[in-house]
């Protein structure tokens, strides 16, 4: 035994150890694994932001510039011809990207905002707050969210504030559940304890030991989440109770044009208008649920 | 009978030869199993030690010819009765699963279905199998459940799996194992989960049990003391590879292996205890419960004198982390009161000021769930060092390396982040944080508890050093008694949420014993391979005499 | 009391304090009209006694809770209130239909979109979804996943007038606008509301197939499962016997929770279809800000859902055996 004693020295101890590594090699690894699905979602996703940032320079014509001839067919003049009231459908839709895609960031940050801190401070306190907010939620989503949208809006009116407003309020409930419930499997954490016994404050414990233990499944979260305001939005602004004109959003630019799709027999290009925007909302949700697939594939550890 | 002298081995029944098993994990496939022989006789029993990480439950379930999703056996050969394992089809390995070789699984209560009730699931394979027919295999089932010692055999079975308690769970599971009478039984830490006093229990009945059938067993822990009352023979598994292989005695006796040694060397340390007057801390007849009334607390008073150790022992529901958090302020007893340094401490935490926060530290169980994994070794000893002491630069980095080196390592570590550390020096960070506070009193939580041996006497010797070198005092909370011996001067004895004594180490640890202590004390199973029939002896004599 | 019927209890009564809570949420959406509301609906020109004594047939004169309870007391009975629409000041003659005549034909055409919609999609999702689970990693698995993924990802109108186009305009199977009433004959009705209803199915079985499939494997996961498999039972009796009766609580709930979402697919499905039901109607009322309409369609939304939720947790209760067989 006198062996082992001299053989040991805490500093030498081994054990299995993870390796590490630096962020830019961990992103480079996880590059070079991601499934072609996921970086078809990545490359998609970096293209609609640069048309989304660059929206001026990219688009031929002003958002809301009208010109004498609507419904133009597609022609070298207007790539995707005009829309019923004659603006540059091309514009409209490189426009449409800044102002959809802009909305629904805007509203999954506030969401997120409200949510991701309600129920992190409800997962640490676990008393009163934590039972008013959590009951508060769940009669919140009792409702369809969709129908009390709707409800909403016809009582506040539809402007993008109050649609940025009252969409971030009812998805933050879902958002406070899942913080809730991640943050849950962090509390019980003895350095949560350490904290609290050292005498640390609630957002000191909040910002510096949960949070950074939450990111993974907040930021799949993030994803999910932007996908569904996306599309709840989109769905408002075909309702025309979204994103008012003469804001190009494509939503709206859907049930504006949808009427072309009657002519599909004559010219296939008009019935193609529609679905242009239409497409773009569906194909950036596909890339970004690619995405968190590939994310949340990777950060579960599944294996299969 | 006595396990090691069952007389005459059998022919070989289980064959492994240079197993080679794979993980999948981080994106690789990586050798979890890098050739493993392993021969077992009918009859025998097998231990198979190793400390977590070994691949123990891999090699275990190998011999099945299964692995978990995310493993898989990439080469070697497992022959079982002249069956080979590697080249037997699904279908074939299936037919001899549950009837020729059965599993016994660590956590009982997760491994019954919740909708069915346990009989129907202890004859369940034997039944599927066609060894017998249904009533025939229930009956015997009865009969099983009667040599395991559960009570009210006949009745048991009718009842599901929540309704009865986790030590007749296992025993249960032992019984659905032996339902079909294999010729081979892989117990996987069948009792790892249980309290010492219930573990002593179960382990007699499947001893008891896999004698009378003469059934061979690979029976898997970390305890060697545990495996040195179940096995004929013991393999020790590290990282992957044999390290050793020997009867029980011999390899109790006489270990080759450096490593073996280690895990075999009981600690040395034993600490002579001191007497003191000087009490630093004192509970006053605190009672305590979490929501529901539900008192976890009795009258609970306990004096801690300084500068020394006062071990707290008990079984899991004895009340002994409760104490703790009613020292620390994270559940205010309903009743009584805590002295520091003769003054009255605030109940609740939320009420105490910086200093009195600073004055009293704690340790934990696992390093991994104390040390939040996204913090340096920087942030975590230097976030004490800011919050108590106001230090700031220079003056706490040179102050974080003092207490580095306090605890015996290099600046090599102040970057490193929890997964880049071993067991033993996460653990020594959380040494240091404590001792960062420059606190009176450390409260330390079954500090070695999830510690290999050898790491656990560096731990052990460091908090002794440190309690010389500073005059720090330390309540110690353990099931352990040998880490008892090893470090405390005071002992306390917890039951069902009372102090059933409390007195110097010498006193406590000698008889005459008033029953729960005595209980408690002989229950922990020692290295000695008579130690459990020994026991046993003198229970079912003691039971006589009464 | 045998704890199955004490946690149903709880559980109904926790039904009937949520619905209680809406209930009060959607009548005080009338509270929060801005103050020209009248003005609004009557027109500019809507003289101020006429707009006082709209204010006062509403009740806005009364104490809120009197005006709650009678707003109840009427629900209950089936009165709903008179629509906004049609109180146009010209003539000044009051042309507005109470909301019940609005919604009671409408009710029957969504319920009969919606349930069109479940009979097919139910069946066909929970099979491709175990299907998929105990296939997992298989090509069939990948791909009815990427398919699914896909569905989920494109909005509603998308897939509805992708399957205009092909259907209607290329195809002419089915019509592409669903202007169904009620003479129309059985099957005419089915053929005209074909379109839509596939619509639905398309996204309520792409969802509900990625719910069940996580589902299972989440199930097949346990130790008890493993055990199975170690105690050498077959994978059907592994399936039959040891997953499904743990597996009743979590198909349900997805069932339930995806029928909610038809409650609000539905209504962009009508709207692009023209399907006179009461998605469209709300949708109507809502660019009206005809509140009484809104107010009605959004308590029968929230009914279904709180139902069809209440529904599945009360299957979950009365299938959990700790419940079922108490210490």
């Amino acid at each position: 035994m006198s062996a082992g004693e001299e053989s040991y020295s805490a500093a030498g101890e081994v054990s299995l150890i993870k390796a590490r590594r630096t962020f830019a090699e961990n992103l480079w690894r996880g590059l070079k694994s991601a499934p072609p699905t996921a970086l078809f979602g990545m490359a998609v996703i970096s293209t609609y932001m640069l048309f989304a940032i660059f929206a001026p320079l990219l688009a031929p014509y002003g958002e809301a510039e009208i010109f004498p001839m609507s419904y133009a067919p597609w022609s070298d003049e207007f790539m995707f011809g005009t829309d019923q009231l004659g603006r540059d459908v091309l514009s409209r839709l490189i426009y449409g990207a800044r102002n959809t895609i802009g909305i629904a960031v805007a509203t999954t940050f506030l969401a997120f905002l409200i949510g991701g801190c309600l129920g992190i401070a409800a997962a640490i306190s676990q008393n009163w707050l934590d039972h008013l907010l959590s009951r508060s939620v769940d009669v919140l989503m009792a409702i369809p969210s969709l129908i009390f949208a709707l409800m909403l809006l016809s009582m506040f009116g539809s402007s993008a504030t109050n649609l940025i407003i009252i969409i971030a309020i009812l998805d933050s409930t879902r958002v406070f559940r899942i913080t809730r419930a991640v943050s849950l499997n962090v509390v019980v954490m003895d350095y949560v304890e350490a904290a609290k016994l050292r005498g640390e404050g609630l957002g000191w414990i909040m910002r510096k030991e949960i949070l950074p233990n939450i990111m993974p499944p907040l930021v799949a979260e993030f994803g999910l989440r932007f996908c569904f305001v996306f599309l709840t939005i989109a769905a408002l602004s075909f309702l025309g109770v979204g994103i008012q004109p003469p804001t190009a959003d494509w939503g709206s630019m859907v049930r504006e044009t949808a009427g072309l799709i009657q002519f599909a027999e004559y010219d296939i290009t008009a019935a193609l208008t529609p679905m242009l925007p239409a497409a773009a909302i569906a194909l950036l949700t596909v890339a970004v649920n690619f995405v968190v697939d590939w994310f949340l594939h990777k950060t579960s550890g599944l294996k299969d | 009978m006595n396990t090691k002298n069952r007389g005459e081995k059998g022919d070989i029944l289980l064959e492994m030869k240079d197993i080679v098993i794979d993980g999948y994990s981080d994106d690789r496939w990586h050798e979890i199993i890098k050739g493993v022989d392993l021969t077992l006789r009918r009859g025998e029993v097998m231990g198979l030690i190793g400390e977590s990480g070994a691949g123990k439950s891999t090699l275990g379930l190998a011999s099945m010819g299964f692995a978990r999703p995310g493993c898989r056996i990439t080469s070697g050969s497992i022959m079982f009765d002249g069956i080979d394992l590697m080249k037997a089809s699904e279908a074939e390995k299936r037919k001899l699963r549950g009837s020729r070789i059965a599993y016994v699984a660590q956590s009982a209560a997760a491994s019954f279905n919740p909708s069915h009730k346990l009989i129907e699931q202890a004859v369940e394979a034997t039944v599927r199998h066609g060894i017998t027919p249904e009533q025939e295999a229930k009956s015997d089932a009865k009969k099983l459940f009667a040599d395991l010692q559960l009570p009210n055999p006949d009745n048991i079975g009718d009842r599901y799996p929540h309704q009865v308690s986790g030590g007749q769970l296992q025993r249960v599971m032992t019984a659905m194992a032996m339902s079909s009478r294999p010729d081979l039984i892989i117990f996987d830490e069948p009792t790892t989960a249980l309290d010492v006093t219930t573990q002593v229990e179960v382990l007699a009945s499947m001893r008891q049990i896999v004698e009378q059938y003469h059934t061979a067993a690979i029976y898997i822990t970390h305890d060697l003391a545990v495996v040195a009352q179940m096995a004929d023979v013991i393999k020790v598994l590290r990282y992957g590879e044999t390290v050793e292989n020997a009867d029980t005695r011999t390899m109790l006796s006489n270990p080759e292996k450096e490593y073996t040694q280690s895990l075999w060397s009981v600690r040395s340390i034993e600490k002579d205890e001191e007497e003191s007057k000087d009490i630093i801390l004192k509970i006053e007849n605190v009672d305590a419960g979490y929501g529901g009334g539900i008192k976890v607390l009795d009258k609970v008073s306990i004096d801690v004198p300084r500068g020394h150790t006062v071990a707290v022992v008990g079984e899991s529901g004895s009340g002994k982390s409760t104490a703790a958090r009613v020292i620390t302020g994270l559940l205010p007893p309903s009743k009584g009161r805590v002295l520091f340094n003769g003054q009255p401490l605030p109940l609740a935490l939320k009420d105490r000021g910086i200093e009195q926060l600073k004055k009293i530290q704690m340790i934990y169980q696992s390093a991994d769930t104390a040390m939040n994994p996204r913090h340096t070794v920087r942030d975590v000893i230097g976030r004490p060092l800011e919050f108590y002491l106001g230090l700031k630069g220079k003056a706490l980095d040179k102050r974080l390396l003092e207490l580095l080196e306090l605890i015996e390592l290099d600046e090599t570590f102040v970057d490193r982040l929890p997964a880049e550390m071993s067991g033993g020096q996460k653990q020594r960070v959380c040494i240091a944080r404590a001792l960062a506070a420059e606190p009176e009193l450390i409260i330390c939580d079954e500090v070695t508890s999830a510690l290999d041996q050898i790491v656990q006497k560096g731990i052990l010797s460091l908090l002794l050093r440190l309690q010389k070198e500073l005059g720090i005092t330390y309540i110690f909370i353990t099931h352990d008694i040998a880490t008892v011996k090893a470090i405390s001067d005071q002992i306390v004895v917890m039951f069902q949420g009372g102090v059933v004594e409390q007195g110097m180490k010498s006193e406590i640890l000698s008889p005459p014993f008033p029953d729960y202590t005595k209980l408690l004390l002989s229950s922990v199973p020692e290295m000695d391979p008579d130690w459990l029939t020994g026991l046993l002896k003198e229970r079912s004599e003691e039971q006589t005499s009464v | 009391m045998h704890p199955v019927i004490a946690t149903v209890l709880q559980r109904l009564a926790l039904g009937i304090l949520t619905l209680f809570v809406v209930s009060l949420i959607i009548f005080s959406s009338i509270e929060f009209l801005p103050g020209d509301f009248g003005e609004a609906i009557l027109g500019q020109a809507a003289l101020p006694e006429t707009v006082a004594a709209f204010r006062k047939e509403l009740g806005l004169d009364l104490p809120m809770y009197q005006r709650y309870l009678d707003w109840v007391g009427n629900v209950m009975t089936g009165d709903l209130g008179n629509s906004f629409s049609g109180r146009g000041s010209s003539g000044g003659a009051d042309r507005s239909r109470p909301v019940i005549d609005l919604i009671a034909p409408r009710l029957a055409n969504t319920l009969f979109l919606a349930s069109m919609a479940a009979i097919i999609s139910v069946p066909l999702a929970l099979f491709l979804g175990i299907t998929a689970a105990l296939y997992r990693g298989s090509i069939y698995d990948r791909l009815v996943n990427a398919l699914t993924l896909t569905t989920i990802s494109f909005p509603e109108f998308f897939v509805a007038y992708i399957l205009i186009l092909i259907f209607s305009s290329f195809l002419k199977f089915f019509p592409s606008l669903a202007n169904i009433d009620p003479t129309t004959d059985f099957w005419v009705r089915v053929h005209l509301t074909a379109l839509p209803a596939i619509t639905l199915m398309l996204v309520i079985i792409a969802h509900m197939m990625r719910m069940t499939r996580a589902a299972i494997i989440n199930l097949m996961a346990s130790p008890y499962i493993e055990m199975a498999d170690l105690k050498g039972v077959s994978k059907s009796q592994i399936i039959i016997h040891h997953a499904l009766p743990n597996a009743w609580a979590p198909i349900v709930n997805v069932i339930a929770f995806n029928l909610a979402y038809l409650v609000v697919g539905v209504v962009v499905v009508e709207v692009v279809f023209v399907y006179p039901g009461v998605g469209q109607l709300m949708v109507d009322a809502v660019t009206t800000r005809d509140v009484p309409v809104v107010q009605a369609c959004a308590m029968i939304f929230a009914l279904t859902y709180i139902l069809l939720n209440l529904f599945a947790d009360i299957i979950s209760i009365i299938t959990n055996p700790r419940l079922l067989h108490p210490r």
